[in-house]
């Protein structure tokens, strides 16, 4: 579960018992395929920013999606069928949020697409548990002096998806323009919007 | 006291929501087991606050042996200071944790 998977260990034995399984007559290369591309079909960052936008914009939704964010990304259709739970955590202007999963790579894929590599590295991993602030600066969100952080270390079912503060000046813009400027590292909570 | 991968076996959960409510202290066990869990080395042996429960799901340290045979537990959001996890710093860490990972933590016993 090193930050590079292709050259770990766990790739090779991976890559192994794939041709096994296909050697044996188990399972052909196109159902892995199938069953990957079923996986991550419609898993996009643009669901989260929708999500996102919704809470903006509609009072109502964003108490449903802090009280129960399962049920609530289930009402624009995802997470549909998916054991874990989603947990939404909110930035203010005085807290920050920020999601790891410091034992591997928990990620809510479902919302925010396939994690970028830096997500599964030993030094985001290890170190943005203990000196948030220092990685948030090198990600360039420099946060104000005072601003309490809480990371959120995703160590069992629950996957959390931060809801960033909306930009001021965006009272005139829909819901479809606000998501355009959800990023995806602020749905992790390592840029701001 | 410890926890391991057989008590947990034998163990029976109290799998009520209430056990650990939300604002009860708490402590993780210092116990280094020999198999798999999701009570992270940092996390060992420090004090905490329950955020809320999180819900029940089996426990991984029994589960990852794949023989279908984990008790259900609930897992607990568990808010941590950084000064308690790293001697420094002045953020939260929240992790999920099982309840065999818990114990109250008492004032009188602290």
């Amino acid at each position: 579960m090193s930050g590079d998977h292709s050259d770990a260990t766990i790739a090779q034995r991976v890559r192994r018992l794939e041709t096994l399984l296909e050697e044996k007559g188990v399972l052909s290369g196109a159902q892995l395929d199938e069953t990957i591309d079923a996986y991550l079909s419609g898993a996009s960052p643009a669901n989260g920013a929708r999500v996102v936008a919704r809470a903006w914009t509609d009072p109502d939704y964003r108490s449903r999606l802090l009280a129960d964010g399962t049920a609530a990304v289930r009402e624009l259709g995802f997470m549909e069928g998916s054991y874990q739970r989603l947990r939404v955590v909110e930035n203010t202007p005085g807290t920050h949020n920020v999601i790891v999963c410091t034992l591997c790579s928990c990620y809510p894929l479902r919302l925010l697409g396939p994690s970028p590599s830096w997500y599964k590295s030993e030094a985001y991993r290890s170190r943005v548990v203990r000196e948030p602030r220092a990685v948030l600066a090198e990600f360039g969100l420099d946060l104000r002096a005072g601003t309490e952080i809480t990371v959120w270390d995703s160590s069992a079912e629950t996957r959390y998806m931060v809801l960033p503060c909306r930009p001021e000046g965006t009272q005139g813009l829909g819901e479809e323009q606000l998501a355009a400027l959800v990023t995806r590292n602020a749905l992790i909570g390592t840029a701001a919007v | 006291m410890s926890w391991n991968r057989v008590s947990s076996m034998n163990r029976v959960s109290s799998m009520a929501e209430d056990r650990f409510p939300p604002g009860t202290r708490v402590r993780t066990f210092r116990h280094d087991p020999p198999h798999h869990t999701r009570l992270p080395r940092y996390a060992r042996g420090k004090r905490g606050v329950v955020v809320e429960p999180e819900g029940p799901a089996e426990l991984a340290d029994v589960s990852a042996l794949g023989d279908g045979h984990a008790p259900v537990e609930q897992i607990y959001a568990v808010r941590f200071d950084a000064r308690d996890l790293w001697g420094e710093g002045d953020h939260h860490v929240v992790l999920d944790l099982w309840e065999s990972y818990l114990e109250e933590d008492r004032a009188d016993e602290r």
